[in-house]
């Protein structure tokens, strides 16, 4: 039955692509009758564009994305959906030597967490503030970036106004390391291998984890175009079994070996199976010397890693609103609430008897551990979903939360 | 806030009368070049090219362009789209292609691998045959390299056929005329192409001894 469906898919190199490429090149599509071409591109801009004119069906996006198109936030849009999630974690926030010697100085420990690390930076930008210094420039990979919002999350949380006492700037991932090696940056927030990259050269600090931010966060998606997904609701549903196949064999420590040597091809990620590892062991050198092992860095599987959850789109949304890229308004809320699309993939799943959340959506930040829950079939373990600073995100109770974190008034 | 529509009054003047400010962003020199001389026969005489997106935003800023022209294979775009967005010290130049609606056109330059914005509030007419142009010389410039590339190919299979025929003629002691139509029954039978046998020849000749290629 191979070739019953053919599916067009964008993909940029980047490790989180694994599962979409593994898709294919395991055979897992082809098992599921769906012919999957990936195409290889270099901004996120060239994907959201292909996906806008019809050349891609669907493609690996940031989370926030497809919500960024479906709000009119991009120059080129088109309706894009979220039926399956690419995986949990897998970015790290990293300094320069210099920043990282600052905040040292200020009681920063090689130990990943967010809240010391967070007021040793908040002391160090005190310090440069009043000895006329120009304010540090971080960079994320896109506006509309979970990286974006952990990272000012993170910030905020520590009492530094990531609009106002730093500068945040857009530098594409592959080239993070050397911006922060020439000076050009003084820290940045990136997914894996990009942080390990600094640490190797000598010239950065991993100073904390998305995985610590907040707990099980979302990272990349599967985003589609909707005019094809309602139009080809059987190779959507094909294409997602094969993504669950893909996703499960991926978190298998048996196939790292494996799957890293597939990555490792110049037309996928293009970096040597080494520099793979740390993002599947959560074993991080964190420069100077300290390691660390962070649990669950980046899952693409356990704890319902692909589940679209609504709440995770809604967070995603509030941060949005909180940073003054689009006025909170009941109409926004239902676009963002309607983007994730977990009705599409608990329908593709059942028929596979697998653990399905039986909710839409969780209060984030509510498990403190990780926790078995109540759930269509076989058992299925969820969280911790933490924020470091012990607040929660009720999505069904979304005006309080905007309220409470004040929205930036620079609304574009 | 539907599609980042800023007006720009300020800008009126220049957009009917004067000629406009066109910024071309591309890592490829040559290609570069080739769009800034279309440009230029087209009457545009404010034309800026950047190969290089190291502080841009003060290049931007000095050009205050109308249209920005840019290669779809720079992975500096999000970036650059970012910065076109959010940027204060710059005249806003935002949407992104002529027209949303003008789907051919998007489609096309896309193929081409070329991407514009323009500041909102231009008339179309004024951009769309900027955009054409540039979409005719991406395409045009992709057709050269590639005959470029298959001219460099078949020089390379016109010496790997020369080399074979050598080594067919000293080893086994045939006319340059026999040696060839040995390689070309040889790839007949075999349904490749004669470089490929020629290729394949020359490298079991390494293998086996010296020869005079050594």
């Amino acid at each position: 039955m191979a070739g019953e469906h053919h599916v067009h898919a964008g993909f940029m190199p980047l490790f989180d692509s694994a599962v979409l490429v593994a898709a294919r090149e395991f055979g897992f599509a082809a098992r599921e009758g769906v012919e999957l071409t990936l195409h290889r591109e270099t901004s996120w801009a060239n994907i959201r564009d292909r996906i806008a004119i019809g050349h891609f069906h669907l493609a690996h996006m940031l989370g926030p994305m497809p919500i960024a198109c479906n709000l009119g936030l991009t120059p080129l849009a088109s309706d894009t959906i979220v039926p399956f999630s690419l995986g949990l974690g897998g970015n790290c926030v990293t300094v320069s030597n210099a920043v990282w010697t600052g905040m040292a100085a200020h009681g920063a420990l090689p130990d990943l967490d967010p809240a010391r690390t967070g007021a040793a930076l908040k002391a160090l930008i005190g310090e440069r503030a009043r000895a006329g210094h120009d304010p540090l420039r971080f960079a994320v990979v896109h506006p509309h970036s979970g990286h974006k919002y952990e990272l000012s999350y993170w910030l905020a949380a520590c009492g530094i106004d990531p609009l106002g006492d730093i500068d945040i700037l857009i530098v594409p991932p592959p080239f993070m390391a050397d911006a922060l090696a020439a000076g050009r940056i003084d820290g940045y927030c990136v997914g894996e291998p990009w942080n390990s990259a600094s640490v190797a050269a000598g010239t950065g600090h991993i100073a904390t984890v998305k995985a610590a931010i907040w707990k099980n966060s979302p990272e990349k998606v599967i985003g589609a175009r909707k005019s094809w997904a309602n139009e080809n609701p059987d190779a959507l549903a094909a294409l997602l079994r094969a993504l669950h196949h893909s996703a499960r064999w991926c978190q298998d420590p048996a196939n790292h070996g494996d799957l890293t040597a597939v990555m490792a091809q110049p037309g996928f990620l293009g970096q040597p199976a080494e520099v793979q590892m740390p993002i599947l062991t959560g074993n991080l050198r964190l420069g100077g010397g300290a390691e660390r092992h962070v649990k669950d860095f980046f899952l693409p599987f356990d704890k319902a890693a692909n589940f679209p959850w609504k709440s995770h789109a809604l967070w995603f949304y509030t941060q949005m609103v909180r940073w003054g890229q689009v006025e909170h308004s009941a109409d926004n809320v239902a676009i963002a609430r309607d983007c994730y699309r977990p009705d599409l993939y608990r329908a593709a799943l059942k028929p596979l008897g697998v653990a399905l959340p039986g909710a839409n959506a969780k209060v984030e930040g509510a498990l403190k551990t990780a926790t078995p829950v109540g759930s269509a079939g076989a058992s299925l373990v969820l969280g911790p979903d933490g924020f470091f600073d012990g607040e929660m995100f009720d999505p069904d109770r979304i005006d309080a939360y905007i309220e409470r974190q004040g929205a930036s008034s620079t609304v574009d | 806030m539907p599609h980042c529509t800023i007006s720009r009054h300020a800008h009126n003047g220049v957009m009917e009368s004067g000629t406009l400010s066109i910024l071309v962003i591309d890592e490829n020199r040559i290609r570069a070049a080739v769009i800034e001389a279309g440009l230029r026969e087209a009457g545009h005489d404010r034309v800026t090219v950047i190969h290089d997106v190291t502080g841009i935003a003060r290049r931007i800023a000095e050009v205050e362009p109308d249209v920005i022209v840019i290669d779809l294979e720079n992975p500096n775009r999000d970036m650059l789209e970012n910065m076109f967005q959010l940027s204060r010290a710059v005249k806003r130049p935002i949407a992104m292609f002529v027209d949303r609606s003008d789907k051919a056109s998007i489609e096309a330059a896309v193929d081409a691998g070329v991407s514009a914005y323009i500041i909102d509030g231009l008339r179309q007419e004024r951009v769309k045959p900027i955009l054409d142009m540039a979409i005719s010389r991406f395409n045009a410039f992709s057709r050269m390299a590639r005959e470029l590339e298959d001219m460099r190919s078949e020089l390379k299979g016109h010496r790997l056929v020369d080399r074979a025929k050598r080594i067919l003629m000293q080893s086994r002691g045939l006319s340059e005329e026999d040696a060839y139509a040995l390689l070309r029954k040889t790839a007949m039978n075999q349904n490749r192409k004669i470089s490929q046998i020629a290729d394949s020849l020359i490298t079991a000749a390494g293998l086996l001894g010296p020869t005079e290629e050594d």
